[in-house]
């Protein structure tokens, strides 16, 4: 039976881990790669990459972080953040990630789902959604509207018909980032993922909230979605990844138990 | 040492990179006289069949693969290169390599699930196999293991062929072959410390067969 997914996120700027992360041992502060490899150790399902960088220099450090982080973990990882274009796309998937995740380069250019679909396959085509709850309206009858810049910017788009589009477009995997519950550790928007996920039959990863494991259960259940993605709850030493899991398993859930 | 195939629909890095991490002697070759020199191959691949095929077909490595099965020379295909060892796959309405009689087709996503619910399309994450036969390729794995898959088509090959089970909604098959020829769907590239294993089980293999 397929297990659900405990997916840590790591931003990276310049090269180096944003947010504080709790380290342990002998761990490099601030390191990407050192911090992928213990996450990797201690049984993440997959990791999540961010560039967070704006100068072209950056980039190229982060590539090569990227190609660091390939040599060294052997699992599944993502790349999202400055993804505008198919080649922005071929650069990551050259120096080693799985997948590549498409965000605000998809609302500005939806096309380039369906390139990079053709390119290199759906599987490897996530798209990222940032969303936010409004009003319903004519114009966003679901209340829940598509937001770029770490949420400033409104983008007139409704996330359940944005959500069916990119699916149709060619994107694999949706990793739907609740801003409202971001940094909350209230959990997960289950209302948002559960639409979401009853709406499209590729996998949704849940993103934005979990404080709790309990909150990692709800996503995976109440909320439909097959990966949970966190952050705080694990960089800042609150919990273990076997914690999580173990926890995610008292309650039921199906998760990768070995590695 | 094991010759990875290249060609562009293959995942070729990914594989190499394990392989080096594991210290395993490799190189990504399309060249007939490397391949027929080495002791092993890896055929790997994602994305999607119809490509794959073309890709194959267009640099004449379709009939040299086939060669080299019929000359005994071990082989691992992984994902796509998994599936277009059959006869056919649905995927782009393909004809496929025949190296193992059978077919690729769509999962169904009318097919329900432990929670009762559709499966999800494609078929992404962390799966178990149920080995219908002894597989050197598993020896000293834990029988209850995790392996990374990512696909929309599943391999179903004549029943002889199949060698362990997955279950999505139902089971179908993970692995199919037979000895010196595996086709695995998941990625063991990509499946930590078992999937890791499992590619050193095949290096061994391929030494002891090549010694023999």
């Amino acid at each position: 039976m397929l297990s659900k997914r405990v997916i840590p996120c790591l931003d990276v700027r310049n090269g180096i881990l944003t947010k504080g992360v709790k380290f342990k041992d002998n761990v490099d502060i601030g390191d990407p790669v050192a911090t992928a490899k213990m996450y990797y150790e201690q049984g993440a399902d997959e990791i999540v990459f961010y560039d967070i960088t704006a100068s072209s220099e950056g980039r190229g450090i982060f590539l090569d972080v990227v190609e660091r982080v390939a040599s060294e973990i052997f699992i599944p990882f993502s790349v999202g953040g400055g993804i505008n274009s198919v080649e922005d796309m071929r650069a990551v998937l050259l120096a080693g990630a799985e997948k590549v995740s498409v965000n605000s380069g998809a609302v500005k250019n939806p096309d380039i789902i369906s390139q990079g679909a053709a390119a290199f396959g759906s599987q490897c085509i996530v798209l990222g959604m940032d969303v936010k709850r409004v009003p319903k309206s004519e114009l966003i009858p679901s209340g829940f509207e598509i937001v770029i810049n770490g949420g400033r910017k409104f983008m007139g788009i409704d996330a359940l018909d944005w959500a069916k589009t990119c699916e149709a477009l060619g994107a694999g995997e949706i990793c739907l980032n609740s801003i409202d519950a971001d940094g909350t550790k209230d959990g997960y928007d289950l209302e948002l993922t559960k639409l979401i996920s009853e709406s499209v039959t590729v996998p949704v990863i849940a993103s934005g909230g979990a404080g709790h494991p309990q909150h990692m259960v709800d996503a995976v259940t109440e909320g439909r979605a097959s990966a949970a993605l966190i952050a705080s709850i694990v960089h800042y030493g609150e919990y273990t990844l076997p914690q999580l899991k173990e926890y995610m398993a008292s309650k039921g859930v199906k998760t990768r138990s070995t590695w | 040492m094991l010759a990875i195939l290249d060609y562009k629909a293959g995942n070729q890095t990914s594989v190499q990179r394990a392989l080096n991490k594991l210290g395993i002697p490799n190189v990504i070759t399309s060249s007939p006289d490397v391949l027929a020199n080495a002791t092993g191959i890896i055929f790997p691949g994602v994305g999607a069949a119809g490509q794959a095929m073309d890709e194959l077909t267009s640099g004449g490595l379709d009939e040299l693969l086939k060669d080299l099965v019929a000359q005994k020379k071990p082989l691992l295909g992984i994902c796509v290169g998994c599936q277009i060892l059959l006869d056919y796959s649905e995927e782009n309405d393909t004809k496929a390599l025949s190296v193992i009689p059978g077919e690729c087709r769509l999962f169904n996503p009318s097919w329900v699930d432990y929670e009762g619910t559709p499966i999800r399309v494609p078929h992404m994450g962390w799966n178990q196999i149920e080995l219908k036969q002894d597989c050197i390729l598993f020896k000293d794995i834990d029988p209850n293991a995790y392996f990374y898959f990512v696909h929309s088509y599943y391999p179903a090959p004549e029943e002889k062929f199949i060698i362990g089970e997955t279950t999505y909604g139902r089971p179908f098959c993970s692995l199919h072959g037979r000895e010196g020829l595996w086709a695995v769907q998941f990625h063991p590239e990509k499946s930590g410390t078992p999937g890791l294993k499992l590619l050193s089980n095949f290096y061994e293999y391929c030494k002891e067969a090549s010694d023999a």
